[in-house]
């Protein structure tokens, strides 16, 4: 490890100080600005991608273009026009109806999950770009107890999610020793092992164990239905999957702020060099970020196998989750119920995209660029104020996260 | 790391970490000669021919047939040879040339095998492995400036992603040489986007990076949707042709390897010898490294150390620039979502693999080519071995190397660290 210095997510910063002191008077009033910052900021920024989101919209309107030279005036109102309908289409698809509702929940639910996956990580002082990787590994244990045993759904889909978690912290845990033991950085190991999970799902999806009779592609048997996660009502999407996830964040909440255990995750995110010094076991500590991370992966992964049709392992089934996740963590402020609500506002971008994609013609790939944008804003508070002028005193907020490779 | 034990000191006393090394890497070589001569020399039939192809269609005939089961038994014998030497540390720091070369024999009794009663274009295959190496190793470059100068670089990924897709539509509007400086400048911008963002906003940057390669996806595949897709004339660039070098390229095998291809080729060849004699005979590159080392000493002697970090990553940019060119200008004429598909983390791998140094970066981009090739041209031979398994071996690799196990690699010492002047 190298010198963490002033390192750190915030939520840490508002918590321990003695009360009654001068500073914490300070801090006092500096809660109740961080806390409008902390709901102005976000909205700023989600204002801000929508407004660059309808100019990109505006600029790829093959369309109209020509029209700007002939007649501005029926351009603009061509243009603004088709902008109202893609917005109107995301709206109407994220909560535009009982069904919009659901998709956005259901939406929302790995991404809930993955998100806190990043978030813990975060908070101990640990980047974990390898969600994906670890999505990957539990999914496949989940879908491998999914369709080779039949149990009483009851009992079944506990023990899949449980198997999941197993994987998930597994393979989390390599990068977390890998940090302890050698200190290699944990960006890298997760990056690197998010491709070695990715090419080993191809390959276990081609085995005589996984794949479906009769089929030469990369695709699994079908789960069995007793593990398929019920869905909730009627015939929409939305299933107990999501249910798993505010258990999660509940979860997530005791651990981090209720345990033992998450006061050293968060005290050596907050200074490694402090927790060892205080008797915390450092490498320990890493490697139960690390595996609890993955862990919460691995219940995204099985979401994404035994929550949504077709119930079977695919090639790259954790898709853009795992990278969605370090978005989510951000602007969730990296505390549990910040991800939830982060991660229903990226549900309603993903499901109003796809309206969006279906009746306006906009290429759902625009939520990714919206997604950017919101971090960007989010981790540099200093830009949106610059953007609207805001005057607040400069109380800097530092996203440093990480320093260096490591040694 | 984890605090020292005594056991520990006890263990520095006896013997130093490179000696301890020696002898795990000795003990793996030994164990890689017995795998050889058990899978490569005594698993195939003593009556099989290898033949490998060493010239292309075109020019003359020339070829190496070589028993098969013989070959192993020699570089088993070689292998097992080396491994004992490194075994004795009678010469600890050459542990790593011989470790390279054992693995370079390996590579060969591993195609021998492969190619095992067949016929196999080596030539081909060491062609390809130089042309898939060249956009991993102008990531590697492109993350050597930024991280030389303590700026780490995600981002190469969507640098190299933007800057093909800018460089298909430049190059199908007003030719092949506007696609190239067009792509050069999209990477220059990212850079620059790179450089405020962790320098004036002093966002963590390996936030900035992912942020940048969401965005740069995001953005290509849109566009490419939305505006390609009903344009096709605008996803034909056309591509630049390969030049064979006089004398030169006549040398069999490596004349073909080396010295008949596209200019980024030989582009890519003049970087890492410029950067080379930059960043340790200039000026410029002293000042560099002292930036990436120690900034506020720089600082203290009156090194711009903000001016010196963005002016590197923005020609870090325009290096990217250049390997996303490759990709759509020269490798395939067309833009398709995620072509770049992760080559810019190998990159980022080869930077790491490569010591953070431009020959290193050449070295390490030439292995993971070749680990590229094998995966595309195993299939053709039929080899049992899952092709997955050689697509993994790359970033396998890269955890490896970064775990420290083929000697420690040191990044320059305020890598990642934000700098704030007083």
């Amino acid at each position: 490890m190298t010198d963490n210095g002033d390192a750190q997510t915030e939520p840490l910063v508002t918590e321990d100080s003695p009360p009654g002191d001068r500073s914490s008077m300070d801090r006092i009033a500096g809660v109740g600005s961080s806390l409008r910052q902390a709901l102005l900021v976000p909205a700023l920024a989600v204002l801000t991608a929508l407004i660059v989101g309808a100019i990109i919209i505006a600029a790829t309107d093959l369309d109209t273009l020509p029209l700007w030279g002939t007649d501005p005036g029926e351009a603009f109102r061509q243009t603004m026009s088709g902008i109202g309908k893609a917005y109107k289409a995301l709206f109407v698809g994220s909560v535009g109806s009982p069904r919009a509702i659901s998709e956005t929940l259901f939406a929302a639910t790995p991404l809930i999950l993955a998100g806190l996956a990043v978030a813990v990580g975060f908070q101990a002082g640990l980047f974990n770009i390898g969600v994906n990787g670890q999505m990957h590994i539990g999914g496949m244990v989940a879908l491998w107890v999914g369709f080779s045993v039949t149990l009483p759904a009851i009992i079944h889909i506990p023990l899949a999610i449980a198997a999941a978690i197993m994987g998930g912290a597994i393979w989390g845990g390599i990068s977390g020793v890998l940090k302890a033991r050698t200190g290699a950085h944990e960006v890298i190991t997760t990056i690197m092992l998010n491709f070695v999970a990715l090419f080993m799902v191809d390959y276990l999806l081609k085995t005589s164990v996984f794949q479906a009779p009769g089929r030469n592609d990369p695709i699994s048997q079908k789960v069995n239905a007793s593990a398929q996660f019920p869905t909730l009502i009627g015939d929409f999407r939305l299933q107990i999957g999501f249910f798993f996830s505010l258990a999660a964040v509940a979860f997530v909440w005791w651990l981090m702020y209720r345990s033992t255990i998450g006061f050293e995750f968060r005290a050596v995110g907050y200074n490694p060099h402090g927790g060892r010094y205080a008797g915390m076991s450092v490498a320990w500590i890493y490697l139960g970020v690390m595996a609890v991370s993955g862990g919460l992966a691995g219940i995204a992964g099985t979401n994404q196998i035994l929550g949504l049709e077709p119930y079977r392992g695919i090639s790259n089934f954790a898709g853009t989750v795992g990278f969605d996740a370090i978005a989510l963590a951000l602007l969730g402020r990296s505390h549990p119920v910040g991800v939830l609500f982060a991660g229903i506002l990226f549900g309603a971008l993903r499901a109003g995209g796809r309206e969006m994609q279906g009746a306006a013609g906009v290429p759902i790939d625009l939520v990714l660029v919206l997604q950017a944008l919101i971090i960007v804003m989010i981790a540099a508070p200093r830009l949106v104020r610059a953007i609207y002028r805001i005057k607040t005193p400069d109380q800097e907020l530092s996203t440093t996260v990480s320093t260096g490779w490591g040694g | 790391m984890a605090v020292t034990t005594s056991t520990d000191i006890v263990e520095k006393v006896r013997s130093t970490p490179e000696e301890r090394r020696a002898t795990a890497i000795g003990i793996v070589l030994v164990a890689i000669a017995a795998f050889v001569l058990w899978v490569f020399a005594l698993g195939v039939d003593s009556s099989y021919v290898s033949t490998f192809n060493l010239s292309l269609p075109g020019d003359p005939d020339l070829t190496w047939a070589v028993s098969s089961q013989v070959l192993s038994f020699v570089v088993a014998a070689i292998i097992a040879f080396i491994g004992g030497w490194v075994l004795r540390r009678t010469h600890v720091k050459w542990t790593n040339l011989g470790l390279a070369i054992a693995l370079t024999l390996f590579a060969l009794a591993f195609l021998t095998w492969a190619a095992a009663d067949k016929s196999f274009s080596l030539v081909g295959m060491l062609r390809s492995t130089v042309i898939l190496s060249v956009p991993v190793t102008l990531g590697a470059l492109t993350g050597l400036m930024c991280e030389r100068v303590a700026i780490i670089n995600i981002a190469i990924e969507g640098q190299l992603l933007t800057a093909a897709f800018v460089g298909t539509v430049a190059g199908s509007a007003w030719g092949i040489w506007a696609g190239l400086i067009g792509a050069m400048l999209t990477g220059a911008i990212l850079g620059l986007v790179l450089a405020v963002l962790s320098i004036r906003y002093r966002i963590d940057q390996i936030i900035a990076g992912v942020v940048i390669n969401i965005f740069a996806l995001g953005l290509t595949s849109f566009l490419a949707r939305r505006v390609l897709s009903v344009t096709p004339e605008l996803n034909s660039p056309g591509r630049f042709s390969s030049h064979k070098i006089p004398l030169l390229g006549d040398i069999p095998v490596l004349g073909s390897m080396f010295f008949n291809h596209n200019m980024f080729v030989y582009g890519t060849y003049a970087l890492v010898l410029i950067l080379h004699f930059g960043f340790f005979y200039t000026r410029w590159g002293l000042r560099s490294r002292a930036v990436g080392e120690h900034p506020k000493a720089a600082d203290t002697v009156g090194i711009d150390v903000y001016w010196t970090r963005y002016r590197n990553v923005v020609l870090g940019g325009l290096i990217a620039g250049f390997g996303g060119a490759f990709l759509t200008l020269a490798q395939v004429s067309r833009f398709e979502e995620n072509l770049t598909a992760g080559i810019g983390y190998i990159g980022l791998a080869a930077m790491i693999f490569g010591r953070w140094m431009p020959f290193g970066a050449l070295g390490a981009g030439l292995v993971f080519g070749f680990a590229l090739t094998l995966q595309q041209k195993l299939g053709i031979l039929g080899t049992p071995i899952p092709s997955e398994f050689l697509s993994m071996t790359p970033y396998l690799v890269t955890i490896i190397v970064v775990a420290g196990v083929v000697g420690r690699s040191r990044p320059p010492a305020a890598d990642g660290q934000p700098y704030i002047k007083d």
